[in-house]
């Protein structure tokens, strides 16, 4: 890593889609116009405007993507706010990679994922989704299980259905919480449609979403059989410093920034209940 | 062992200040001791510490991180650090000098904050033995001993003579350059201090403070304690501790438009304040409970549990005599004390 960690480098904007009513997601590029740095499945980095904000967003791209890296960025406060209404060919800064991440190599390798994202959580995990999609060999069976409040909050929609859909031997699951005009998939929350799904109790399963998702998430996988060595999630806190040096985002003696952001559920176990 | 005539501790600090910034605690109008560039016509502070940490020299109160300029849509990233100057660091106490060596397992963990380094590297300290310890103090519960206080030199005033003592290399060169004023001598009568002083250690109010089952092994016994609630209750969140404290090392990163462009720089934060860990989507520590929980379980349970069990804590007092509410470390640690045993 930089040991110039706190300067960041510039970053160029080279495409803004609108995701959903609040989602975008940013492509961004290096000034040379490559790729800013390199990063693993689950890393974050840190984005800022001079004079606005930074924060620490989870890098929705695939590190398989050679050519630029992608951020979808959810319009919550100060600085998201000033990101959604910036346009193509503005700069920011970027620093990074942070933080751990899905292990890909290890303990997933050669095993059934189970992907379960709520709203925005899909972002960290469509990093891991596209990186096991291009190396399709090295794993099992994919399923990936994805809601949220209404059709048009779903986020990356086009490319699940054109490409994740297409895809031989992964199986996606949506919902949305209410019944709607024009959807005549599943309606129901995400927790409970796992429950119903019965995913194979000898997947790995990753899971992100709002916290309250997550919880009744895991009691449903526990229900099913599941224990919380096979379930993964990704951690988010507020953040500066990025490298386990400003002091805020620890849970217990852990921070989230360079100790996580991915946890295994029987490790968060041992961390004082403070996210 | 050097020795000096105190009469001739101005001549020191004038050589010294000749060549390199000198810092040395000086009384304020108000008797209170500060570190403050020597100039001539200032003395030593007889004070037993500052009242703010020595930890300002290593990690500033704020720094200049980064230099911005905006046109259009481009941005321009200046690096505004100038070269570091050396500088030496008078007077300080056993207590604070261990505080560098706490602060150096943050900043200097990888990846290294050079801001951070770079002062270190360019720093000399010069420790002085306590002869005087208060009732707010207890350093000796952390192995630290200010009769042999640790620094690149060490010294000891007993009547009119200083006594110095080299420990590293940065500490001989500043010997060598006060040699023409330094003669050698003084092992006894620094050994007679050191057994007085150690004496007046051992009967300290707080010198039998006891810490034990602290540490990682009770992280959630001790985060569960029902005890927080009313230890936390006289907690008015000021961060007085935090600021006085020569350990604490939180720090926010914030932008400043100098009309110009954009300055980036840190200041010490607080994990006393509310808005410390608030998120767009909520706060994990919403009440002052959570925050006070934070700050002593950072110093006596998260800290050594990364440590090898050292504390985030040096004994100085400081938090002891500046909380208005009179909370503090020590009826935290007793407080707990009964949760682990």
């Amino acid at each position: 890593m930089n040991s110039e960690t706190l300067i960041p480098k510039i970053g160029v904007v080279t495409d803004i889609r609108i995701d959903t009513p609040d989602v975008r997601t940013f492509r961004v590029v290096g000034l040379d116009g490559k790729k800013a740095f390199e990063h693993m499945p689950g890393q974050c980095a840190m984005l800022s405007m001079p004079g606005v904000g930074e924060a620490m967003f989870s890098i929705t791209s695939s590190p398989t993507n050679t050519e630029y890296m992608e951020f979808s960025i959810k319009k919550c406060g100060c600085l998201t706010d000033w990101l959604h209404a910036m346009e193509v060919g503005q700069q920011i800064t970027i620093r990074g990679p942070y933080g751990n991440y899905f292990p890909v190599e290890t303990d997933l390798k050669g095993q059934d994922l189970v992907f379960i994202a709520g709203g925005i959580g899909l972002a960290p995990l469509r990093s891991v989704i596209n990186y096991v999609r291009a190396k399709r060999g090295n794993y099992g069976k994919l399923q990936v299980i994805y809601g949220s409040r209404s059709k048009e909050d779903l986020v990356d929609y086009q490319e699940i259905l054109d490409e994740w859909m297409a895809d031989e031997g992964v199986e996606v699951n949506l919902t949305i919480d209410r019944e709607e005009e024009g959807w005549d998939g599943h309606v129901g929350f995400v927790p409970n449609y796992v429950k119903e799904l019965e995913p194979d109790l000898k997947s790995k399963v990753l899971v992100c979403g709002p916290p309250i998702m997550i919880k009744f998430t895991l009691a449903g996988l526990k229900e099913l059989g599941f224990t919380e060595t096979q379930v993964y999630t990704t951690m988010e806190l507020r953040m500066k410093c990025g490298v386990g040096k400003c002091g805020r985002c620890n849970i217990g003696n852990k921070y989230v920034c360079k100790d996580g952001p991915v946890f295994r559920f029987d490790q968060l176990d041992e961390l004082p209940d403070e996210y | 062992m050097k020795q000096l005539s105190l009469e001739k501790l101005n001549d020191l600090f004038a050589l010294i200040g000749q060549t390199e910034a000198l810092y040395l605690p000086v009384d304020d109008a108000a008797g209170q001791a500060a570190y403050r560039r020597w100039q001539p016509g200032y003395t030593l502070s007889k004070a037993l510490n500052t009242v703010r940490s020595a930890k300002d020299f290593f990690f500033p109160q704020t720094e200049n991180l980064v230099d911005f300029k905006m046109q259009g849509k481009s941005i321009e990233v200046i690096d505004p650090r100038t070269e570091q100057e050396n500088f030496v660091l008078f007077g300080v106490r056993a207590c604070d000098a261990r505080s560098f060596s706490i602060l150096d397992k943050v900043f200097l963990a990888d990846p290294v904050d050079t801001y951070y380094q770079s002062r270190r590297e360019h720093g000399t300290i010069v420790t002085l033995a306590c002869t005087r310890p208060e009732e707010t103090c207890f350093c000796t519960v952390f192995g630290i001993d200010p009769a042999e206080p640790a620094g690149d030199v060490s010294c000891w005033i007993e009547e009119n003579t200083l006594f110095m003592k080299a420990n590293t290399p940065k500490g001989d060169a500043l010997l060598t350059l006060a040699a023409p004023l330094l003669s050698e001598g003084g092992d006894d009568a620094v050994a007679a201090q050191q057994a007085a002083t150690r004496s007046v250690l051992a009967r300290l109010p707080l010198a039998k403070l006891s810490l034990d089952g602290m540490g990682g092994e009770s992280m959630l016994k001790l985060f569960d304690s029902d005890k927080w609630a009313e230890l936390s209750q006289a907690c008015i969140g000021c961060g007085t501790c935090t600021f006085v404290c020569p350990t604490c090392q939180c720090y926010d990163i914030k932008d400043f438009n100098t009309g110009d462009g954009v300055r980036r720089f840190r200041c010490w934060d607080s994990c006393m304040y509310s808005d410390f860990t608030r998120m767009a989507h909520g706060n994990p520590r919403l009440t002052q409970r959570e925050r006070f929980r934070q700050r002593f379980m950072h110093k006596l349970v998260y800290f050594p549990a990364n440590n090898h069990g050292e504390y985030g804590c040096v004994g100085c007092g400081r938090c002891l005599s500046k909380c208005p509410v009179s909370m503090n470390i020590v009826k935290v640690a007793k407080a707990l004390e009964g949760e682990v045993k």
